[in-house]
């Protein structure tokens, strides 16, 4: 397996301390006030032009916010967030509305080429067979700076833009879907992003077309002090299929960042939604000092017959993450997976999990859940599955297995299982266990350093989900995992 | 949403509330007791009982269920007693065995073998006239136990019942049945039982819980202080009237080298929570705990266990089967917690439901909570209906599907029946079994 010394290198060449994506790009950037009100959001819409029902959405999400109380239910502990103490929006300064690349600040450039996005899309020509492009929207800071091969995507009839964008280009289509998956008053963050987000990534696949590329969005945080406060919309249309992947990266920090996202996934009759995200935000410090809070509400609702949500992580980053893709299988036959791998050292928090809502006839639902746990981490995992009682035949397999490395970490699994039709079967398992002084032997015996074996076999323990990642993806995954890994052994 | 949303006192715990200011005075204990008992209702007074927004009780709303609590029972007179207890199933029927009779909460030591039992080595006192004696260390519970909305209840109005003491190295010849009835007249009822068994000692204790009428609330709790090598095996049997409500706690307390093994079967009662709270505190120990429940007819059952291992070198097993029938609801909330350094754990939890009917409903909720590395932690939940293939090739060889349906219940629920290993009390539970199953048919 060549990429194991691959990995180890990396390993050995970067340090928790040194996090690899911990450099900031020095850009002037444009910034609204710190702290939250009524006036703020109201810079926000205008400073985006916005329509007038979407400042009033704005206003109606932040009156509700100021109501509700931050939930505690979590396995997660953190200093309480002072929500007046955060910039709600900035933006890069750079030439308005950029119509190339050329415009873009180059510093930025050089951040994403740190990064290793292949923004420039000769730079992809020229590397990659045309199979495997992919379309990337950029989110810099709160704010999409490009995004690449839309002209190609137009022609297919897919959109792909910022959410802004999409505000003003196709606002009927944004305000039937906007909060209709994830409605305003849904939870506490989820409230909070709907009366600030500031950008995001827009798809809309029409009727009977297969997007002809995979799309990607890159987040980063880099100013500081800036919650990230990103909204996404994936529209799938009957028969569409769309792959979308998320990846994340943010430099290192000192104060804690906070990131409150909502993804809403839309899949209409025979349609198809797989998406992907590997985050790997700055995780805080040896001493736990730093990081990213990363508190996000994703759901995909399987609105048609025979729709399909997919929904893969790789969660290395973040201090604490706070995150439950779910679907919605409302349509009849319709399916949902989650395939999740969970990493934590250090001082890092993770809740993660997932809920699968059976409401359809025939509906399907697969988990598969892989937590590993090492340094002085706590890795929860937390889901529901339910049955409504007329979602006759529901059926679901949850697989949810942890590994603990190191004796001062935790490994948590809480799943609720709710069936209210006698013709639904669900299947849960779960196992905890380290790994095997008979496997570390194994591989010690054919030459394989302590290092190299725990990579090894964490990378066969997390198969399953490795697997379902996009090709693009899969070798950062691998690679991401050994990483945080570092330390945990020896 | 999470905006909590402030709740008036409602009629049931302005009742207990009046219960607490009645009766306190007359509750046996000390002064230690009487400021346990304090701290308890003020606690309660502070939460209220529990309710679907307080985690642990999500899925069994006792505020809900309970529109008002009728006034804790008095001790009847022996004569009394053992009408009450004689117009009731006897469970073990011939079966050789010891027996204490509680009745309404209260101990009748004129109805039970309490000299017999004395000559085999196991010492029997009302807990009323213990506490007055011991009182503190008697109403001690371990931690994940002691925080428990039902088990502060109890502690608040536990009236009576008894302490069972087993000498060191005490082995009995027969198991001992404490039998937990309930008169016809509607009541409230808090007994605590304390069985202790000393180093080495073995037994086996069937507890039964009968009777009772439409409004009963019965909050018992059962307290299991096994020993270091002791070896202690509890089948409790749970078969109420259908309009009681029933809390049955189970604590039990390893030492090290024990091995304790924990039955439970839940058929009665319309709305029903069995709770096991299992704490290790020696190395080397084993519990096993087993639990067969069956439901229908609008009736709502609960099994809620938590095992804390917090000391090496510990094996857990749980088995737990529920049948839901018509209108019924159950659950199933089972969780495992493995303290920092307690390596080598080895705990194993599995919870299986057979929903026969389409109205009936299921939540399961298996935690794991894990904070060692060098353990075997599993947990597999299921839930389904019977397998209409299974159906299907029973039926082409000629049995009625109703018999089909009988005996594939029977099968599934034989797993747990093959594991409870005292031929006594597989033959009750075997006959309560068909005997339900007979009733639904």
């Amino acid at each position: 397996m060549p990429a194991v010394q691959e990995t180890i290198d990396r390993v050995r060449s970067i340090d928790v301390d040194q996090y690899k994506y911990g450099f900031i790009t020095d850009i002037e950037s444009d910034k609204a006030p710190k702290g939250l009100n009524e006036d703020i959001i109201r810079f926000i819409s205008a400073k985006k032009e916005e329509p007038e029902w979407m400042l009033e959405w704005r206003l109606e999400a932040y009156r509700r916010w100021l109501t509700m109380t931050e939930p505690t239910w979590a396995r997660v502990e953190y200093p309480k967030i002072d929500f007046n103490d955060i910039y709600y929006y900035s933006a890069p300064k750079s030439a308005p509305g950029p119509k190339s690349l050329d415009e873009v600040d180059p510093e930025l450039l050089a951040t994403y080429e740190k990064l290793g996005i292949p923004l420039r899309e000769q730079e992809i020509l020229a590397g990659v067979e045309p199979k495997n492009r992919v379309a990337v929207d950029a989110v810099f800071d709160s704010v999409s700076v490009v995004t690449t091969f839309k002209e190609e995507l137009k022609k297919a009839g897919v959109i792909f833009c910022s959410i802004s964008e999409a505000l003003r280009e196709h606002p009927e289509l944004v305000k039937k879907y906007l909060g209709s998956v994830v409605p305003v008053t849904d939870n506490f963050y989820a409230t909070l992003n709907s009366a600030v987000f500031t950008d995001g990534s827009f798809v809309y696949v029409p009727e009977g077309v297969r997007c002809p590329m995979e799309l990607s969005t890159y987040f980063r945080i880099n100013e500081k002090n800036t919650g990230q406060f990103e909204r996404t919309l994936i529209i799938a249309e009957k028969g569409a299929y769309v792959s979308y992947l998320e990846g994340c990266t943010a430099p290192q920090r000192d104060e804690n960042q906070l990131h409150a996202a909502v993804v809403e996934l839309i899949a209409l009759d025979d349609a198809e939604i797989k998406y992907s995200t590997v985050q790997n935000w700055f995780p805080g410090d040896k001493e736990g000092k730093g990081g990213i809070y990363n508190f996000v509400t994703k759901r995909g609702d399987c609105r048609g017959k025979n729709s399909k949500i997919s929904w893969t992580q790789v969660e290395t980053g973040s201090a604490i993450t706070w995150k439950y893709p779910s679907c919605i299988l409302r349509g009849d036959n319709s399916r949902g997976e989650f395939y999740s791998i969970a990493v934590s050292n250090g001082y890092q928090q993770i809740d993660s999990g997932t809920k699968m809502i059976h409401l359809g006839k025939n509906t399907s639902s697969r988990i598969i859940s892989k937590g590993i746990s090492a340094g002085k981490s706590q890795n929860t995992y937390r889901g529901l599955v339910s049955a409504h009682r007329k979602a006759s035949n529901a059926r679901n397999f949850t697989q949810c297995d942890s590994l603990l490395i190191g004796q001062d970490c935790g490994a948590h699994t809480v799943p609720y299982i709710e069936s209210k039709n006698a013709t639904a079967v669900f299947e849960h398992e779960a196992t905890t266990s380290k790994i095997s002084d008979d496997q570390m032997f194994y591989c010690q015996q054919r030459g394989l350093s302590d290092e190299e074996a725990v990579a090894l076999i964490v990378n066969g323990f997390v198969k399953d989900v490795i697997q379902q990642l996009p090709m693009e993806f899969a070798v950062e995954a691998q690679k991401l995992i050994s990483i945080s890994l570092e330390g945990s052994v020896g | 949403m999470t905006i909590e949303p402030r709740t008036l006192e409602t009629r049931a715990e302005t009742d207990l509330a009046e219960a607490y200011y009645r009766d306190r005075d007359a509750l046996p204990g000390g002064a230690a007791v009487a400021e346990i008992r304090k701290s308890a209702f003020d606690a309660f007074r502070k939460s209220g009982l529990p309710h679907r927004r307080v985690e642990e009780w999500k899925y069994s709303d006792l505020r809900a269920r309970l529109k008002s609590v009728p006034a804790f029972a008095a001790r009847r007179s022996d004569d009394e007693a053992k009408a009450a207890v004689a117009a009731l199933d006897d469970v073990y029927g011939a079966a050789d065995r010891y027996r204490l009779v509680i009745v309404d909460g209260h101990f009748h030591a004129g109805l039970s073998d309490v000299a017999a039992l004395a000559a085999a080595g196991a010492s029997v006192r009302p807990l009323a006239e213990a506490l007055v004696e011991q009182g503190e260390s008697l109403m001690q519970l371990p931690e994940i136990a002691a925080g428990d909305a039902a088990t502060g209840l109890n502690a608040v109005f536990c009236a009576d019942g008894l302490v069972l003491s087993l000498a060191e190295g005490a082995s009995l010849d027969k198991p001992v049945e404490i039998v937990h009835a309930l008169s016809a007249a509607a009541a409230s009822t808090s007994e605590r039982v304390i069985v202790t068994a000393a180093k080495g000692a073995k037994a086996i204790v069937l507890e039964t819980f009968v009777g009772g009428a439409e409004g009963s609330f019965s909050n018992t709790l059962t307290d299991i202080r096994a020993g270091d090598e002791a070896e202690v095996t509890v089948a409790r049997l749970q078969a109420e009237a259908a309009g009681t409500t029933h809390i049955g706690t189970a604590v039990v307390t390893l030492g090290a080298e024990t091995k304790v093994k924990l039955i439970g079967a839940g058929i009665g009662s319309g709305f029903a929570r069995h709770q096991s709270f299992i704490a290790f505190t020696g190395e080397g120990s084993r519990a096993d705990l087993l639990g067969i429940t069956m439901v229908r007819a609008g009736q709502h059952v609960d099994q809620t266990l938590v095992v804390d291992h917090a000391v090496p070198h510990c094996d857990s097993r749980e088995l737990f089967k529920t049948v839901v029938g018509e209108g019924a609801k159950g659950i199933f909330q089972g969780k495992i917690i493995v303290r920092p350094h307690a390596q080598k754990t080895d705990g194993q939890m599995m919870t299986q439901s057979l929903l026969l009917s389409d109205d009936a409903e299921m939540s399961l909720k298996p935690e794991l909570e894990i904070f060692a590395d060098d353990v075997q932690c599993a947990h597999g939940a299921t839930s389904g209906q019977i397998d209409e293939d299974l159906l299907f090739y029973l039926r082409s060889r000629g049995i009625p599907e109703a018999e089909a349906r009988t005996l594939l219940v029977l099968a599934f629920l034989s797993e747990a029946v093959e594991e409870i290993g005292e031929e006594i009390v597989v033959e009750a539970f075997e006959e309560r079994i068909r005997a339900w199953l007979d009733a639904g048919a």
